[in-house]
């Protein structure tokens, strides 16, 4: 931690907090969704569009040496965030999804065939489990997946049974985006590494609510995305090491991927150019290197420690309020700054709408998780999500806007 | 307590229908079924209809969902007993436009009950849950129009 961490003035931070919506003052509660983005990052993208502006590696003149600088020292500051052992195992993508698409296409149209297996989780957010039923049905291959315990957690005493020499792919959330678990994404990656298996982590929770060190997760790609970590949509990244990356043919084809073309055949860039066809989403990935100094700043610690304490708090509310059902684990040390819950027999929907008139924003529905909502037996949860601009008097609101619920509910 | 777009929206007679609805039942001897669902938020409806000429004999649903769409459904399917096609039509229609704001439409006794929900008008978002159950009626109109033309 560089500096105490005071909540309120790091909401102050935040040009979009400060607002009024429907007579209140705003409370942000969807950060799992998308964060907000501080002042420091806005300036950043604006100064790179205002002043730099160019297409990258492409130019002898200035403005284009600029661009590539901005762009090229993005990576490089991702790279260190994650502790990837070289900028060039950095893969810019549009977000997680695509990011878990390329692994998805350009390494598993390749290397699972009839018969093979993938194996994901019954926890994972759409982006994880569509793009593994598109190549298994493409390839053949077999899905299967490890269940989830009452309490949300992946049960894994039979993870050993579900591993076997057919495993290509484990691929696997970080941090669950519907109940906040955290996985214990190691341990998996172990187990998976011994029966033969890739690792694919899709870290857009994770990335954002832990501290991430590739090469100690000891996985082979983990994707994640600008957006839900202070920076803009539409950039991610897909790490991956080296050399799985260096067997890998291309995901698209275009500039900048290019080597030497031919009217047959073509030869491709080196890392990570190869994997970044057409020209990039360059301000968003200055934006999202700009959203790296910013929490750099901070400290990743001194973001967990302050979710942490406001997740006590939370808890310790929402627990208090009758017709509470809350979902994923009791135990904070097994949970991220996300609470899903329903109360009474009140539909999210509803319950949405009506802190919304209070100018609270959470989420209601099923997290495009619909596999985890079935395992509790709900077609929709109520989720409200923490991140490092919340602050305690936002759980107040939340709770009487709660209250107002079960007024008209009650 | 709470804002007066608000009372206008949880209306008792809405929050009724959600605790209690009414029509909801599998039917036997359907001659025609619509099943509707909001991917985003994932409200979802079975309609079913027995239709012997131009009447509906009886209409039931299954489904669930937020208080606005299943009280919306469920005030419908009172509606659908015994009401022949072209009135069915007229309702669905009728419903459609108070949702987008016509005071007439909301001021149309053809619609009866129905109108406790004009004030989902007002929230734009919500709109979509009210008309779920029509769209799934207007369908089911469509189906069987087509049986009969084939």
């Amino acid at each position: 931690m560089n500096r105490a961490f005071d909540p309120a003035e790091m909401r102050a931070r935040f040009p979009a907090l400060e607002q009024t919506v429907n007579g209140s003052e705003l409370v942000y509660l969807d950060s799992a969704a998308t964060s907000q983005k501080p002042r420091e990052v806005l300036d950043v993208i604006d100064e790179y569009y205002e002043q730099h502006n160019a297409n990258v590696h492409r130019g002898i003149h200035e403005l284009s040496r600029r661009a590539t600088d901005a762009y090229e020292g993005a990576r490089s500051k991702v790279a260190r965030w994650i502790n990837a052992h070289e900028d060039a195992e950095v893969i810019w993508t549009s977000g997680t999804t695509e990011a878990i698409n390329l692994v998805a296409m350009a390494w598993g149209l390749d290397n699972v065939h009839e018969g093979d297996e993938i194996l994901i989780s019954v926890l994972e957010h759409h982006s994880n489990i569509i793009p593994w039923q598109l190549l298994a049905a493409r390839r053949k291959a077999k899905l299967r997946y490890i269940e989830l315990d009452e309490e949300g957690r992946l049960a894994l005493d039979d993870l050993d049974e579900l591993l076997n020499d057919r495993t290509k792919i484990v691929a696997i959330s970080h941090v669950s985006n519907s109940l906040g678990t955290i996985n214990p994404v190691k341990r998996i990656a172990e187990a998976a590494h011994a029966a033969g298996a890739i690792v694919v982590v899709d870290g857009a929770q994770g990335a954002v609510h832990t501290s991430v060190d590739v090469q100690d997760l000891g996985v082979d790609f983990y994707a994640f995305s600008g957006h839900k970590m202070c920076g803009p949509t539409g950039i991610g990244v897909l790490w991956g090491k080296r050399e799985l990356l260096e067997e890998m043919a291309p995901f698209q084809g275009g500039g900048e991927m290019i080597d030497i073309v031919g009217r047959d055949e073509s030869s491709w860039a080196a890392l990570p150019h190869k994997f970044e066809a057409g020209t990039p989403n360059i301000a968003g990935a200055v934006g999202m290197g700009a959203a790296v100094d910013f929490l750099s700043d901070v400290g990743i610690d001194a973001i967990i420690e302050h979710e942490r304490d406001l997740m006590e708090y939370a808890f310790e509310r929402l627990r208090s309020i009758p017709g509470m059902r809350i979902f994923g684990p009791t135990s904070l040390d097994e949970r991220s700054a996300v609470i899903s819950f329903n109360l009474g027999d009140a539909h999210p929907h509803d319950v949405s709408t009506i802190l919304d008139t209070d100018g609270i924003a959470i989420r209601a529905g099923h997290h495009c998780a619909q596999l985890v909502m079935k395992h509790f037996g709900v077609a929709a949860t109520t989720r409200a999500s923490f991140y490092l601009y919340n602050t305690k008097d936002d759980v107040d609101r939340l709770v009487e806007g709660l209250e107002r619920v079960q007024e008209i509910f009650g | 307590m709470e804002s007066p777009q608000l009372s206008s929206l949880y209306q008792q007679l809405i929050l009724e229908h959600y605790r209690n609805p009414r029509h909801k039942a599998e039917l036997d001897e359907k001659t025609v079924e619509v099943h509707m669902a909001n991917p985003v938020c994932g409200d979802e409806i079975r309609l079913q209809l027995r239709i012997e000429g131009d009447v509906i004999t009886e209409a039931k649903f299954l489904g669930q969902g937020c208080s606005i769409s299943q009280a919306s459904v469920s005030m419908m399917t009172t509606k659908l007993q015994g009401a022949r096609l072209e009135e069915a039509d007229a309702l669905a229609r009728r419903f459609t436009e108070m949702m987008h704001g016509d005071e007439h439409a909301a001021a149309d006794a053809l619609l009866g009950d129905l109108r406790s929900l004009q004030g989902v008008s007002k929230f734009p978002v919500r709109i979509k849950c009210a008309l779920l159950g029509f769209e799934a009626l207007q369908e089911a109109l469509q189906d069987d129009r087509d049986e009969v033309t084939h």
